[in-house]
């Protein structure tokens, strides 16, 4: 479903993603695990080209992008924007638009994007709702909602589009811990259904339950990939075990 | 003491009446005016091209630090000897005002555009939106609410601006008041009928920015 192969990203000097190589099939659920800073969120935002790399290839589905430096010849606003309705994103912040209902919010993709009309696009964000169990919220404000509330909107939003792919950047790292079981529970049935996901993520025992892959990153390279017990229960790096216990450690300490 | 004697200026009441139309004519035609040269330099502003941003802030920039007062005998006299073109009064005041309301406006739309946070604009291509979309269906929306005060409140600007167009004779409420006192002798009467008259037009109008102030604040 995901290819990428040689991918490079430089914020001026500043190299964040060195040689970025990924394979993700069809129906599975990788997560990216590693410090902050390793270039998990900026290889996220490549794969739907809200940040566009400088080298390397990426497909997703049947749209196939390559950049090669300054010779590439960038593809025109239509044809990055039809891209990235292929796959939906959900963000840390959920960047819910305050000025439409939850009910708008859901329709505003397929409305806008794939010219669905206005009554189909109804129906299924009233489907949709219910499947994220917030039909009752359809005429609310994103403001009159709860954190947890907000980014269940916000995965049925990109859900409206009928992504190939889901990605989930950090999507509850700015919940407070009683609303994390709410968002998670939704990607849980997400995952059971067979969507293929990427998931950046901090709940180490989540990526654990859910994961079929666990990749692990530090300064812009993939340090460690496989299952997530190879990855999580047995790294193979020094630095890699460092990481996963300084995170057990904080566990049992709260 | 000073013996008022208002009911005196009845007799012009023509002459105020004329002169607030065209006090009025004048603020539309420039507000108007204004907002779209705004609308074009604060959107273009934020263009990637140097070509087209820089300048537009040079505009921006030069317009806003140079006194109203000075641009309009500046466009009605230097600027025809300088590009041969002669203009009426009424052209080069207009232009003289609208160029320099448009400089503030384009400072308000650009700052309220960027005032809306990325991660809109991320959900939104996120979505598949092209540019023009997220900016007609996420961003706009979302600035406009915020820039509708000071936009309202650079058009009183705007309004009280045309006070100046006397300088060049345009007969506008001012240029009126002036015409009762030097007739009657009465400028204290006849600037004082402008002012109120000035107020009376104002007083609501911000009374209104005020009002969708604070229900910007809810």
């Amino acid at each position: 479903m995901i290819d990428i192969h040689g991918l490079q990203k430089k914020f001026g000097e500043h190299v964040v993603l060195k040689d970025i190589r990924m394979h993700v099939a069809k129906g599975a659920v990788v997560t990216l695990l590693g410090p902050s800073g390793s270039g998990k969120s900026t290889l996220l935002r490549c794969v739907n080209l809200l940040t566009i790399p400088d080298r390397g290839r990426i497909r997703v589905g049947a749209h196939e992008m390559t950049y090669s430096g300054d010779a590439t010849r960038l593809p025109g606003d239509r044809a990055l924007a039809r891209f990235r309705a292929n796959t939906g994103m959900v963000f840390q912040h959920f960047n819910l638009f305050p000025h439409m209902t939850v009910l708008q919010n859901v329709m505003e993709g397929p409305v806008t994007v794939l010219r669905t009309s206005k009554r189909v696009a109804q129906e299924q964000a009233l489907e949709l709702l219910d499947k994220v169990g917030l039909s009752d919220k359809a005429q609310q404000y994103p403001a009159q909602l709860s954190g947890g509330q907000k980014q269940r909107v916000a995965i049925a939003r990109a859900l409206a589009m009928k992504p190939q792919v889901m990605l989930f950047d950090e999507v509850t790292s700015a919940l407070d811990p009683e609303l994390v079981g709410e968002v998670l529970g939704v990607i849980r049935n997400l995952a059971a259904e067979g969507m293929t996901m990427i998931l950046v993520t901090h709940e180490m025992s989540f990526a654990r339950e859910v994961a079929d892959e666990v990749i692990f990153m530090r300064d812009g390279i993939v340090v460690e990939s496989g299952s997530p017990d190879e990855v999580i229960g047995h790294p193979q790096q020094a630095l890699t075990q460092q990481f996963f216990a300084r995170y057990h450690a904080g566990q049992n300490a709260t | 003491m000073y013996d008022w004697n208002f009911p005196y200026l009845w007799q012009y009441r023509h002459l105020f009446a004329n002169g607030l139309m065209v006090t009025v004519g004048y603020s539309l035609l420039c507000i108007v005016l204004g907002l779209a040269v705004g609308l074009v330099a604060g959107i273009g502003g934020l263009a990637k091209t140097r070509l087209i941003h820089l300048p537009l802030k040079w505009y921006v920039e030069l317009f806003r630090a140079t006194p109203v007062l000075v641009l309009i005998i500046w466009f009605y006299y230097a600027l025809p000897v300088l590009i041969g073109v002669a203009m009426t009064a009424a052209v080069a005041a207009v232009l003289a005002l609208s160029l320099y309301g448009g400089a503030f406006y384009a400072e308000i739309i650009r700052g309220g555009i960027v005032s809306i946070d990325p991660g809109q604009t991320d959900a939104a291509r996120a979505l598949g939106m092209t540019r023009f979309q997220v900016m007609r269906r996420v961003v706009l929306p979302q600035a406009l609410r915020r820039m509708t005060p000071p936009l309202m409140n650079q058009s009183i600007m705007q309004l009280k601006n045309t006070s100046l167009l006397s300088v060049l004779a345009l007969p506008d409420l001012v240029y009126q008041g002036q015409a009762v006192a030097h007739e009657t002798y009465r400028p204290l009467e006849a600037y004082t009928l402008v002012a109120v008259m000035y107020i009376a037009i104002l007083l609501p109008a911000s009374k209104l920015v005020r009002r969708l102030e604070s229900q910007r604040a809810d």
